[in-house]
């Protein structure tokens, strides 16, 4: 039983790190929000399992806010939000698919080896999950480094957050306190970037970044 | 005694927080300017009662050597400020910049700020301080892009992801903490309880705890606007109201220093982890060197003493990096005296920007003849964070370089290098602001009160040249803790 807990609690967290994968060569707008969409699902069971595996019931409760709220608020939120805003629904990929890939291909190979050998006293179970909210967390940088329009940069700042998630619950009977901080901090900064995408649209007529950077001091001299 | 510094204590947090409730109902508001330096003066009563009555800590919040001047700092430059911005203010109303409705949410979030920050400093417990800081993140965000212009909501976006970015890193770090310290303090919160966490931290594993600190170094560096990852600080600087930017530069940065602080001392309790000294003092450098070469072409008022706020950020973390009771000292006197230096120098800022009707430094000439007194004031500001003597911050930085070059004299080459271009840029650029012709410009006279400023200056000159007994013992003390 113990394996079988094991195993499935890694497929989860994996599972995670592919879809992360699947949000790098996203070219259109509402793929990107129903793929993210799947990752806080995925996220919801991996930590629903943990949840169950570590006998913590008040990590349902992180479960539930990742499935509510981010696996179904929020893409619905930011769908109407690309329809009022008549946004463009394809995405620019700055660099290519391929180079992508392989910078993601190497960072996580750089988080196993950086996370296994410096876990080794750490919970088993703990360690792996760990690598694998690494891998999340720094494919979520890549998502945010390499894109240009505001909606790819919440996507991934959230990828990013949701492989946070991931790495807490992993750690065996963190207090509830951190948890639900996270949970309303995502709640806190969906109103922020709300407000944001329409002031930008009030002003800009574009959630193009680089639009924005035109008004930086440089090159308004 | 135990009771009163509970009150004080829970003072410090309950105040701000209900008068930033209570700011959101206020309508009119010159009401609103008063209650908020009626609030910030409260809970800089709070914080002196505080040094008296000191209450016992428990898991989540703690008063102790180290956070008691800093809660005093930023209790005392936070009422100056608010002082500073009901005059602030009034200008903006007249001028059409900001309307009431602003306004209401304007100190509504001046106040939930200073909740965060002093819940920051008062926090004994790693998630918790985390969650203090990432509130006074967002709150901060809020107020960056108050003037709704496009300039300032790029500043507020920029300012947003890459402080967001900072924070995200800095929770992976905490959880890298709380799991170094799982196997040997057990689960739950007295795993995350900093007291409980440096009594033991010499049994955690020493990997865990390098990997860890990497993060909350980059995480709250950010934060503190450490170099790689400054590009927020100048923007936020300039295109928020200038309260904003006093107390951006004055407390929030000192606030995220003093994270990385705390979790230095976890380092440097372990024997077997990474010397963390370092890594700081690394950044700090590179931070120094990279704000003195920036400052040279800056033409917005704001934005130059945004670069002189990482300038000295870099110098404070460099000082903390070479560690040692005299480095440490000299980092703890520089927060100080950058603090209210600082602070004093963007009141002036605020009002100049105001009479002139410009941030731009080329149209700002002859201001010690249209407007003697801010003028002035601006002088000794920029003279005193230049580092002239015989203000306080000569003194800190003559400590910094004077440590630094009886320990590690080729470190001191790029340290006074970095110090001097900063000191001749500011006063080539202070030269042209403060004397030479005025140009004829709109010269209204102002109607700010301009004490804020001049206690500030006051303290920093005092200090500069008698720095009281107990002053010096108590500093002598945390640099000692602080290893």
């Amino acid at each position: 039983m113990r394996g079988l807990a094991f195993d499935i609690a890694h497929f989860l967290a994996g599972g995670m790190v592919l879809v992360s994968f699947m949000l790098l060569y996203q070219d259109r707008v509402y793929a990107l929000l129903n793929i993210f969409a799947l990752h806080a699902l995925v996220l919801a069971l991996a930590v629903g399992w943990q949840a169950h595996t570590q006998e913590a019931p008040h990590l349902y409760i992180t479960a539930a806010v990742a499935l509510i709220f981010k696996a179904i608020v929020i893409p619905v939120v930011l769908r109407r939000i690309v329809q009022q805003l008549g946004i463009h629904r394809t995405l620019e990929v700055v660099g290519g698919v391929g180079r992508d890939m392989l910078a993601g291909t190497g960072l996580v190979a750089l988080s196993i080896l950086v996370m296994l050998p410096v876990t080794q006293g750490a919970d088993p179970l703990a360690r792996e999950d760990l690598a694998f909210a690494l891998a999340v967390v720094l494919l979520g940088l890549l998502l945010m480094v390499n894109r240009h329009n505001a909606i790819s940069l919440v996507i991934g700042f959230m990828s990013l957050e949701n492989g946070l998630i991931l790495a807490a619950a992993g750690a065996r009977g963190m207090p509830l306190a951190v948890e639900i901080s996270v949970a309303f901090s995502i709640l806190i900064a969906l109103i922020v970037i709300g407000v944001f995408l329409f002031r930008i649209r009030e002003r800009f007529d574009s959630v193009d970044m680089q639009a924005m950077d035109a008004f930086r001091e440089g090159r308004r001299k | 005694m135990n009771g009163l510094g509970l009150v004080a204590m829970s003072t410090l947090l309950a105040v701000p927080a209900g008068a930033a409730l209570l700011l959101v109902i206020v309508t009119n508001y010159q009401r609103g300017a008063r209650l908020n330096v009626g609030a910030a003066l409260l809970t800089l009563l709070a914080a002196a009662v505080l040094l008296q009555a000191r209450p016992e800590g428990n898991l989540y919040l703690r008063v102790d050597d180290f956070n008691i001047y800093l809660i005093l700092l930023n209790n005392l430059v936070s009422f100056t400020t608010s002082l500073f911005s009901a005059s602030y203010i009034a200008h903006e109303l007249e001028t059409g910049r900001l309307t009431p409705a602003y306004l209401r949410f304007y100190h509504a979030t001046y106040q939930a700020l200073l909740f965060a920050m002093n819940l920051a400093l008062l926090a004994n417990n790693i998630g918790l301080l985390w969650v203090a800081i990432e509130l006074a993140t967002l709150v901060t965000v809020l107020m960056v892009g108050l003037y709704r212009t496009p300039a300032a909501l790029e500043a507020a976006w920029k300012y947003f992801i890459l402080g967001s970015l900072g924070i995200a890193l800095a929770l992976f770090g905490t959880i890298l903490v709380y799991l170094a310290a799982q196997p040997v303090i057990g689960q739950g919160l007295p795993a995350m309880a900093w007291d409980r966490l440096l009594a033991k931290a010499a049994e955690f594993e020493p990997a865990l705890l390098n990997l860890a600190f990497v993060f909350l170094l980059l995480g709250y560096g950010t934060k503190a606007g450490l170099v790689p990852l400054h590009a927020w600080l100048p923007d936020a600087h300039a295109e928020g109201p200038t309260p904003i930017s006093a107390v951006l530069s004055g407390l929030l940065l000192n606030v995220a220093l003093y994270a990385v602080l705390r979790f230095k001392m976890l380092m440097s309790a372990n024997p077997a982890a990474l010397a963390p000294g370092p890594l700081m003092a690394g950044l700090g450098l590179l931070s120094l060197l990279f704000a003195g070469l920036m400052l040279y072409r800056r033409g917005d008022i704001k934005r130059l003493f945004a670069y002189s706020s990482i300038e000295h950020m870099g110098i404070i973390t460099f000082a903390f990096g070479m560690g040692g009771p005299l480095a440490n000292f000299a980092g703890l006197l520089h927060m100080t005296m950058h603090s209210l230096t600082k602070s004093a120098i963007f009141f002036a800022v605020g009002h100049i920007s105001q009479v002139k009707g410009t941030q731009r430094i080329s149209t700002i000439r002859g201001l010690t003849v249209t407007h003697p007194a801010l003028g002035w004031g601006l002088v000794l500001g920029v003279v005193a964070i230049a580092g002239m003597p015989p203000f306080g911050v000569f003194m800190s930085e003559f400590l910094v370089v004077s440590s630094t070059f009886a320990r590690y004299p080729l470190l001191a080459v790029p340290l006074v290098l970095g110090l001097l271009l900063a000191f001749g840029t500011l006063l080539w650029r202070l030269n042209g602001m403060a004397f030479g012709h005025p140009d004829g410009g709109p010269a209204a006279p102002i109607k700010a009160s301009l004490w804020p400023m001049r206690i500030h200056l006051a303290l920093v000159l005092i200090a500069g040249i008698w720095l009281p007994e107990p002053l010096v013992a108590w500093f002598h003390h945390v640099a000692i803790l602080l290893g």
